[in-house]
């Protein structure tokens, strides 16, 4: 009986961490059409904030919550303001860049912190299931994740702000027409993103390495996710994190790691055969 | 300034054909009057963590020969190369350094995999390899000198202390690639010997973070002890993540591993205290000479220099062997250097202890510790004095068949 | 097969301009570089062709496979695996054309009859690399055997035998004869690329990357066209791969890691997508500037991923359409003799209507 269980929370742990890599690149990619391959960077960057905040004295949870997005946010303004407002529109020409940007910020990082720093241990503590003992802060990330996806579902559907937003990204002439400023727009949209992928880092951040190069390991599961959820980014991504997650996480308790990861990939490929725009594409087609 | 696009390539342009047409020829040529060495660590990529450290090592070693007049008077020079974790650079400065350069010694690569790339090469242009990281054992080539500890050095003294203080059933967990599955392999054999069981060996490949589903495994197998050979960055989660289910105090660890990436500094207090790691070096180790080479080290490089470890030291351990060979040789030509070093009685004592380079295998005899962590410091409580490198002897004689090139698994 | 070769027209002037440095670079080779230069340059011509194979596709056929890296390790796996087990190198040379390709064949049926395209292409090849990536990283058991080769996993496999010449597999080639038939290899392939894009099967190839819908009603089965063209990249990519393995005698399951796959994209969007020169020229200038770095002392002090990472922004900030296209138009501005005609009278135009630069 508590096989199950564990099995059920297990599964939930694999999917919610996959959404999470994946929160601002559904925002960054999916609604603005951006090849940021500096997105695991992105999420370094957040962990680094909260480990370097709360190794300083300063609360985790106000650098997991409010410190790491704050920081990260600014970061994404400032490079989407210098560097990736030139390549709009030409998605391979962000690709060059951003992975120059990507290089770049594993530069600095090391360059200032060396190649390791002393991460933060995760909170809560621990509780007993039966005959297994599990991590209470792992649960409640489950919870908080759901919350931050209903956010972004809220945001971007019943503010003005995601309304601009989403209106900006589908025509931009004639959101500027009615005398939106679009620059605007996808400089507060891509701050958005960025700042999300720094939560994402900052919430991961006790239960994961903080080395300069921790990107890599983010960066193509989160771009195979979000782009086999198809056009409707934020719904595809929740939908292809549950299927991906599920299926990850319960091959890998039956088998290997490994054989969870091929799985996983082999997932996407069949998914996408079966509907080449994504999940989205077909199903939920008009969803966010 | 508004630079325009013509002029910026024109200057990219000359800059990129003049770096081309400079990497061509040697970047000095070599005097001589001096000896060159090269060392061959990453720096930058995943491995930095390891390359780093070495390469300082290394340099201050020939910083404490040149200071202390060289070696049969000539100065020595090192070039260092960043292969920036990638095999390829590996390949191709290992042909930079042997043919382009004419080192005398490279001292270099990281992991198995890096060192096979460069061991066939290195033969091949007769240029001397010293590898100086803990590894799984088995290489048996003349022209490569190995002051790391091979596993069966390695496993025996984690072995002994988990079943003989911790209990009878272990459970093994380690990163997928041959070392670890050689490594997990001895423990085995060492578990037959002591009257013990391994339950299980699990093995992941080293970029996964998730670790909810063999920690539940781990709980449901109910070992005594857990031996861990988890390598990187991203096994780093692993300790975090059963730290964080509370398992840290419930099912004690035994590592072989744990402290080579220094993950006992990236772990707070609360999430490392207790574990126990055996390895050929800590920093912390008492004996005067350990003492001035850290005071020295740090002295050289800052107070906040990285911590060293079994793998950083080894860049520093590796150069002073093969200088003791030169001295002996009297010159730095690589024959006679490898016929000093083979001699037998090239002894030599430094901040690891006493270390013997043993002709029939290449290898280093050496001393081994065990020691647990508490507050992010390494407490020894336990040492080996003068382990053999006797993994592959059954096929390796050096001494009766030099031609031999291979690297070998044991026969367990 | 009808091919067009008229010796007036500037393109053809161009093709023989490359192709004269080619074979200087042949015939000269050997002579000029010494042992340690010439080794870098077999690699060199290795990751040429690997771009050369990227061009054809992407720049050419319109498919952006980010897996490219998949066919480049197929080869060089298959000749490792093949010239172990026959112990004589000249089948194995052609497996490592064989087997990619045809693995292309299969993959690009699934692709291509179930009408994938663009990002969705392009993460289905990314997804089939990295699973060949984690799949072959866990051979290092004993188990994982084909004939006498072991996998070898993580580590990869070593002291590979190097070609021999055909039918005498004891005399092993010195590396001035692997340049050679490196570089003639190199020559075949991107003559070959040429004389196929002015073939009716290449002029095809184009129209479908122009206008797919188009070519359709023209009557084309734009799916078949893209499998083969596909294949043929993915051919030219194992034979990269097996180049690959005779610099170093060495492979391992890195080849078919992310890292490679994104600078093979890189190489032709910085040395001009639509040209076949230019990603040749980008795979030269990006390896060399890794080569560079890591030898570099003040780049270790300040890190090599920040220089690097630095250059490739300034670069694309500067340079946005490519190396080849660039110099091209630099070429046309300030070296009159290449131009034709028109090019001249449009050069006079845009200066003056235009001003400085």
């Amino acid at each position: 009986m508590d096989t199950v269980a564990l099995l059920i929370i297990e599964v939930l742990n694999g999917i919610s961490s996959l959404a999470l890599t994946c929160a601002g690149l559904a925002i960054i990619f999916g609604m603005m059409r951006v090849i940021n391959f500096a997105h695991g960077e992105f999420m370094m960057l957040g962990g680094y904030t909260t480990v370097v905040a709360t190794n300083a004295g300063v609360n985790i949870w106000i650098s997991m919550l409010i410190l790491s997005p704050l920081v990260v946010g600014i970061i994404g303004i400032l490079s989407e303001r210098l560097i990736i407002r030139f390549f709009y529109g030409r998605m391979v020409d962000t690709l060059i860049a951003t992975w120059g940007l990507s290089l770049l910020l594993i530069g600095i990082v090391t360059a200032i912190f060396g190649n390791y720093i002393t991460g933060v241990s995760a909170p809560l503590g621990n509780f007993a299931l039966g005959q297994y003992q599990l991590s209470v802060y792992r649960l409640v990330l489950i919870g908080l994740v759901a919350l931050l996806f209903v956010g972004i579902y809220l945001v971007f559907t019943r503010t003005r702000l995601g309304l601009i937003a989403r209106g900006t990204m589908q025509n931009p002439n004639q959101a500027a027409a009615l005398g939106i400023s679009p620059p605007r727009v996808y400089m507060v949209t891509f701050g958005i993103g960025a700042a999300l992928t720094g939560l994402a880092g900052g919430l991961l951040a006790p239960i994961s390495q903080i080395i300069p190069t921790v990107g890599f390991t983010y960066v193509a599961q989160a771009f195979i996710t979000v782009i086999t959820g198809g056009t409707g980014a934020v719904t595809g991504t929740i939908i292809a994190s549950g299927i991906f997650g599920t299926v990850r996480q319960l091959v890998t308790y039956e088998t290997t790691p490994i054989i969870g990861g091929v799985v996983l990939l082999i997932v996407a490929v069949v998914v996408l055969r079966l509907l080449p725009q994504g999940i989205t594409g077909k199903i939920f087609r008009r969803s966010l | 300034m508004k630079l325009s696009r013509r002029s910026v390539l024109k200057g990219a342009g000359a800059g990129l054909g003049t770096a081309f047409a400079a990497s061509l020829f040697p970047q000095v040529s070599k005097a001589d009057d001096e000896i060159v060495i090269a060392s061959l660590f990453d720096q930058s990529g995943g491995l930095d963590i390891y390359g780093t450290p070495m390469t300082m090592t290394c340099e201050l070693a020939v910083e404490e020969l040149n200071a202390a007049g060289g070696l049969n008077g000539k100065k020595i020079r090192l070039i260092k190369y960043d292969p920036q974790s990638n095999m390829q650079l590996y390949a191709q400065y290992a042909q930079e350094a042997a043919l382009k350069e004419k080192v005398d010694l490279v001292h270099g690569a990281i992991t198995s995999a890096s060192r096979e790339v460069i061991r066939p090469i290195l033969s091949r242009y007769k240029t001397m390899l010293w590898y100086s990281v803990i590894y799984e054992g088995g290489v048996c080539d003349i022209n490569n000198f190995v002051s790391g500890v091979g596993a069966q050095q390695w496993v025996k003294p984690a072995a002994e202390f988990g079943f003989k203080n911790r209990g009878k059933k272990a459970y093994y967990i380690g990163a997928d690639y041959n070392a670890p599955q050689i490594i997990g392999k001895w423990l085995e054999k060492f578990s037959g010997d002591l009257g013990g069981t391994v339950l299980q060996r699990d093995h992941f490949p080293l970029d996964v973070t998730e670790f909810g589903p063999a920690i539940a495994k781990i709980q449901e197998a109910k070992p005594d002890w857990l031996a861990t050979c988890l390598v990187g960055a991203a096994h780093m989660g692993f300790y975090r993540q059963w730290a964080a289910a509370g398992m840290l105090n419930k099912i004690p660890i035994v590592s072989s591993t744990f402290g080579v990436g220094n993950e006992h500094m990236q772990l707070t207090a609360e999430e490392s205290n207790g574990i126990v790691s055996a390895q050929p070096y800590f920093q912390e180790i008492e004996l005067p000479a350990n003492k001035a080479f850290v005071a020295r080290y740090h002295a050289r490089y800052g107070s906040d220099a990285p911590y060293l470890n079994s793998v950083g030291i080894g860049g520093y351990l590796g150069t002073m062997l093969w200088a003791e060979g030169v001295k002996k040789a009297g010159t730095h030509e690589r024959g006679p250097v490898m016929d000093a070093l083979r001699s037998g009685d090239i002894a030599w004592d430094g901040p690891a202890g006493h270390m013997v380079v043993d002709p029939v295998t290449n290898h280093v005899i050496q001393d081994m510790h065990v020691a647990e962590v508490q507050n992010q410091t390494w407490n020894i409580f336990k040492s080996y004095s003068q382990l053999y490198p006797g993994d592959v002897i059954d096929r390796c004689d050096l001494t009766k068949t030099p031609d031999m090139n291979a690297h070998l698994e044991p026969i367990l | 097969m009808k091919i067009a070769l008229n010796l007036n027209s500037w393109n053809t002037r161009g093709l023989i301009f490359v192709g004269v440095l080619m074979l200087a670079l042949l015939l000269g080779g050997p002579e000029v570089f010494d042992l340690f230069v010439l080794l870098k340059v077999i690699l060199f011509i290795s990751t040429a062709m690997l771009a050369l194979s990227m061009a054809f596709i992407w720049g050419f056929g319109g498919i952006l496979c980010f897996g490219q890296s998949a066919f480049f390790g197929l080869g060089a796996y298959a000749y490792a695996i093949g010239v172990i087990n026959i112990g004589e190198s000249t089948v194995p040379i052609l497996l490592s054309v064989l087997v990619p390709a045809g693995f292309a064949i299969l993959l690009g049926y699934f692709i291509f009859y179930g009408r994938l395209s663009d990002i969705y292409l392009a993460v289905v090849t990314l997804a089939v690399t990295l699973i060949l990536y984690a799949f072959i990283r866990s051979t290092s058991g004993e188990e994982y055997v084909i004939g006498s080769a072991r996998l070898m996993g993580f580590n990869g496999i070593s002291s590979i035998p190097v070609f021999n010449w055909p039918g005498f597999p004891n005399s092993p080639l010195w590396p001035d004869d692997i340049f050679y038939v490196a570089m003639t290899l190199l020559i075949l392939v991107y003559f070959g690329f040429r004389v196929l894009l002015r073939s009716r099967f290449g002029r095809v190839v184009v129209a479908i990357k122009e206008n797919e819908t188009r070519a359709e009603y023209l009557g084309y089965d734009v799916r078949f066209y893209k499998m083969i063209t596909f294949s043929i990249g993915a051919g030219v990519a194992g034979l990269a791969g097996c180049l690959f393995v005779s610099f170093n005698n060495f492979i391992n399951p890195d080849v078919f890691a992310l890292g490679l796959a994104a600078q093979i994209i890189m190489w032709v969007l910085i040395g001009g997508v639509g040209t076949l020169v230019g990603p040749m020229l980008g795979s030269l200038a990006l390896q060399m500037l890794y080569n560079w770095l890591g030898t570099q002392s003040f780049v270790s002090f300040l890190n090599t991923y920040l220089v690097f990472g630095a250059i490739i922004l300034f670069f694309v900030l500067a340079v946005p359409q490519g190396l080849q296209p660039t110099a091209r138009l630099l070429a046309l501005r300030f070296l009159p003799f290449t131009r034709s005609p028109e090019e001249a009278e449009e050069a006079d135009r845009a200066r003056q209507g235009a001003g400085d630069d």
